[in-house]
């Protein structure tokens, strides 16, 4: 069957002010909303387009974390996901773990195509779905802004900081998007209670023989320091004048 | 003394500055002795400038044909072939080392620190997380190779004066023919690079069109600027992606950075924190930059813009 597999990451919103503990230990996550990380969401968007298309017959999407991370699995669902797959693992998981788990649901699940979000919006890491695609001795298209695909072949445009680059990659492959690939779908009332019913399995990470190893430890975390507060000008003229006062101009 | 091993990241005529800034977040640490790698189909040009570059003690060059255009997939394993040697394996966190260095780690089964803004000893990184709203200190294991990606905004590029040795290396490994380079597509033009130069003028959605960034095009050019976007600018088409500054564009350190029209989403503000000076142009009073400015000027800017120019 062909069939894409999405990896999905649970994150403190986007929109949340984030604000570091007093004793340094990690950031404030109690009674903070959560939610799918954007750029994975951009992922699951792109898989349910190729299988609108008819280009994939199931969606399988899939995580690495706590208990709490199956709100997002069921959010993923009923946007239109056909399965969920939990891979139940608590504390920090450092990407070469989830790689390794993500790795052993592809051996099972033999998919076309792994689609994920290009970084996390919580550790901004941006490492998962490369090390994902190098354990898996597959290709990779990183930053992705366009997804083509025909045959056994996927054309990729990437955002890189010279413009925009495509490459042409042998299937299967891992895929990361970028911002510009699509716009996510609203999840609407019904899918929320058919999401309920469709299947959701759970997987510990020792069941599927992978070790959580930590091998960078988090020593403390600090708020930036801020930036002073600056002035107003009326207009063009002293705005000119005070960045001459400055020497910047 | 730590081995440190840097990939070059280059066109294959000229040594992109990433790569003296990483020097210079390699210099940081005492007892540093630094390896600059070049992989390239032909690697003399560009082996020439990285070995005139201060603090680099030697320049291994890697030639292959298959080495250009540069594809993560296939210099990751040609990095990880030769890091056997170094305690810490860098790279620039632009697109190029972005992409590539966690390949090399995942080949390694090896840690990677992204976006490190300090070198604190040999073990003990700082980077961002959250887009930027917290600094995290991590440490690894004494012994353990740690891959990393260097925040370009957090250093100054090593300067010239070096003349390290060059050495031809040689790995035998598989190289993958499963990632074909196609194109790639770049508007041309002369204003200075977005990432390394000193004054900075960003647009966002008030500009209301592709046209309406004329304004500032002509700004900057008088001011020797180079141009950015707020994603909602880059989103609406008015400019193209290589221009959007922030959490997930380019995160900038110029002395001079214009804001106009652009409200300050903090994920705006991300690729913003590190600018010497922050001016901020917006006819909302209330917006979110006025928070981070130095000089903050209320006002419609298709007339302050213009005006700007004729007074300077």
């Amino acid at each position: 069957m062909k069939r894409i597999l999405v990896g999905i990451k649970r994150v403190v919103d986007y929109n949340v002010r984030i604000r570091v503990k007093p004793d340094g230990s990690g950031v404030i996550t109690e009674g903070v909303k959560m939610s799918i990380n954007p750029f994975d969401e951009i992922a699951l968007e792109e898989a349910l387009r190729i299988k609108e298309r008819g280009g994939t017959e199931e969606v399988v999407v899939a995580t690495v974390g706590p208990a709490d991370c199956q709100a997002q699995l069921r959010t993923a669902l009923a946007m239109g996901a056909d399965r969920a797959l939990h891979v139940q693992a608590e504390g920090v998981i450092e990407p070469l773990v989830a790689a390794r788990a993500l790795l052993k649901l592809i051996e099972r699940e033999q998919p076309l195509l792994v689609i994920l979000g290009k970084q996390a919006i919580d550790d901004d890491n941006g490492q998962t779905g490369q090390v994902l695609a190098a354990l898996w001795d597959r290709p990779q298209a990183t930053y992705a802004s366009k997804l083509e695909i025909s045959g056994g072949t996927a054309r990729v445009t990437r955002e890189v900081d010279a413009g925009l680059e495509t490459l042409e990659v042998d299937l299967p492959a891992v895929i990361t998007t970028d911002l510009r690939l699509n716009e996510p779908r609203y999840v609407k009332l019904p899918d929320i209670m058919k999401a309920k019913k469709k299947p959701l399995e759970t997987l510990p990470l020792a069941q599927l023989q992978v070790e959580p190893r930590q091998q960078l430890k988090l020593v403390k975390f600090e708020p930036p320091p801020q930036r002073q507060k600056g002035i107003r000008v009326k207009d063009a003229g002293e705005l000119v004048a005070a960045l001459k006062k400055k020497g910047l101009l | 003394m730590t081995d440190i091993l840097i990939v070059a990241e280059h066109d294959a005529a000229r040594l992109n500055v990433s790569t003296a800034k990483c020097v210079s977040c390699a210099r940081a640490l005492a007892g540093a002795r630094v390896t600059v790698l070049v992989c390239a189909a032909d690697a003399a040009a560009v082996a020439g400038q990285a070995a005139q570059l201060e603090g680099v003690d030697k320049v291994l060059t890697l030639e292959n044909p298959a080495n250009a255009p540069a594809l993560a997939a296939v210099l990751a394993p040609q990095v990880s072939a030769l890091a056997a040697p170094y305690a810490l394996v860098l790279g620039p966190s632009t697109t190029f080392g972005k992409d590539l260095m966690p390949r090399v780690a995942g080949l390694l089964g090896a840690p990677q620190v992204s976006d490190i803004m300090a070198l604190e000893s040999p073990t003990r990184f700082r980077r961002p997380v959250y887009a930027g709203n917290a600094l995290l200190t991590v440490e690894s294991e004494p012994g353990t190779k740690v891959i990393g990606t260097v925040r370009m905004a957090s250093f100054e590029a090593a300067t010239g004066g070096g003349a390290a040795p060059i050495e031809k290396a040689s790995v035998s490994v598989q190289l993958p023919t499963h990632t074909r380079f196609v194109s790639v597509s770049a508007a041309k033009n002369d204003r200075p690079d977005l990432q390394t130069a000193t004054r900075v003028i960003s647009g966002g959605r008030a500009l209301g069109s592709a046209d309406g960034f004329k304004i500032l095009y002509s700004l900057a050019d008088k001011l020797g600027a180079a141009v950015g976007a707020s994603r909602a600018a880059v989103d609406a088409g008015y400019a193209p992606n290589e221009m959007q500054v922030g959490q997930t564009g380019k995160i900038i350190a110029p002395e001079l950075y214009v804001a106009v029209g652009i409200s300050g989403a903090i994920q705006h503000l991300t690729g913003i924190k590190d600018a010497r000076t922050i001016v901020a142009i917006n006819k909302d009073g209330e917006a979110p930059i006025f928070e981070v400015a130095d000089i903050g000027l209320v006002g419609d800017l298709f007339q302050i813009v213009p005006e700007i120019e004729r007074l300077i």
